[in-house]
């Protein structure tokens, strides 16, 4: 098996998740989503790593956990304080920037 | 194991990865489409960290064996966690609606990933990657120590940045999530002289339950008019919409248990020659149900001997 399977497998799971961003509503699957994204990114990084015979693209890899760590703290802490107002976790429903 | 068998081992893939691959890539495949397909945001956490984990393997089996750890315990341990505890937090029975807002919306995403995926596949198609050379070599060190050599030496800037990085989004979330009070609290006697001033609400809330045939702390009491109250629910259940109102149908099981205990009266009444226990109806003989069923009556009160 050629190792380049895992890169159709992560252009897959990338499109489910692009697909999943532009269909569903819920800020929280919305985020789930993007993670998705950033996931089948990491798996292409490390496959590349693998092709290539060096370590960069695992650096990079690790590197996008840590944005992502960090994007989904701030993220869900955005969520948290919007529904706090709104009641809500729906995208449609926040397309004001203020109450 | 020596570097040259590790090396032969990493730059041929085995009939077992094969396996593997067609295997765990349906699972982590389904795993995502029931993510974005689940209607509830728990079923989507779970399909979600299923998917990561089979993505984990995905890494180990890919010479990324530091990344295939810290997959499952930042991912799925600690990212995950996050999510579900939001979900928890936001309210875990809010599930999405159905209804379309955008006409025709969810078919157009999806012809849009469907020429997107197959974009993505034609462009790996067209790539030439017949030959390549596995992690053997640079995994001979130890894979995490050829890691740490290359984050500290040629990613050192950047690995510094992360760590501004993330201090930034760990004093953005507080700041986010913290809220000021500006006042200060009441304490409970405050609370009741103000109760007792404006003279409304003066004896404590009624529990749930109490005039109605359930004691679960969602199903309002029901006041004489056989209408629930919504005092006598929690304010959070209340804000989440999530009353149980049974008002309707426990009268309907009220009367039709009042039917057949009438059957079963007029029965024994016609046995033992009781002269008030008629067969009829309980809506059609009002007076004479309260008269002979007094406690029934007084305990879960009929709207129609009211409205009457």
């Amino acid at each position: 098996m050629n190792p380049v399977n895992y890169l159709y497998l992560a252009a897959l799971l990338f499109t489910i998740g692009a697909a999943g961003v532009v269909i569903r509503r819920n800020a929280i699957v919305l985020f789930m989503c993007v993670e998705l994204m950033l996931n089948a990114c990491n798996l292409a990084f490390v496959t590349f790593s693998r092709l290539h015979g060096n370590l960069d693209g695992q650096i990079i890899a690790f590197f996008t956990m840590v944005v992502a760590a960090a994007e989904v703290v701030v993220g869900l802490a955005i969520i948290v304080t919007v529904f706090r107002s709104r009641h809500s976790a729906s995208v449609d429903d926040a397309s004001l920037m203020k109450l | 194991m020596s570097g040259g068998a590790l090396a032969a081992a990493a730059s041929t893939t085995s009939t077992g990865e094969a396996l593997q691959f067609w295997v765990l890539g349906t699972v982590a495949v389904i795993g995502a489409l029931c993510t974005i397909l689940m209607r509830k945001a728990v079923h989507s956490a779970l399909c979600l960290a299923g998917t990561m984990i089979v993505l984990a393997i995905f890494y180990l089996a890919n010479g990324a064996y530091f990344l295939g750890v810290v997959q499952i315990v930042v991912y799925t341990g600690a990212i995950m966690m996050l999510f579900l505890f939001v979900v928890m937090l936001v309210g875990v029975t809010a599930a999405d609606s159905l209804k379309e807002t955008l006409k025709g919306q969810r078919w157009l995403a999806a012809l849009c990933g469907l020429g997107f995926g197959i974009l993505l596949c034609a462009g790996i198609g067209n790539a030439s990657l017949k030959t390549w050379n596995g992690l053997g070599q640079a995994n001979s060190g130890g894979n995490v120590e050829g890691l740490a050599s290359l984050i500290f030496t040629k990613y050192v800037f950047a690995f510094e940045i992360t760590g501004a990085l993330l201090i930034t989004a760990a004093v953005g979330a507080m700041v986010l999530t913290h809220r000021e009070r500006t006042e200060r609290a009441r304490t409970q006697r405050e609370q009741s002289e103000a109760r007792v001033r404006t003279g409304r609400n003066v004896p404590p809330l009624p529990a749930p339950g109490v005039y109605a045939r359930h004691n679960a702390v969602d199903i309002p009491g029901l006041l004489p008019d056989g209408t629930p109250s919504d005092l006598t629910v929690n304010a959070t259940l209340r804000g989440r919409g999530q009353i149980r109102d049974v008002s309707s149908e426990a009268l309907a099981e009220l009367a039709a248990l009042e039917q057949r205990s009438q059957r079963w009266l007029g029965r024994k009444g016609n046995g033992t020659g009781k002269p008030s226990g008629g067969p009829g109806k309980p809506g059609t003989s009002e007076n004479g149900e309260n008269g002979e069923d007094g406690e029934n009556a007084g305990s879960a009160p009929n709207p129609r001997g009211v409205a009457k």
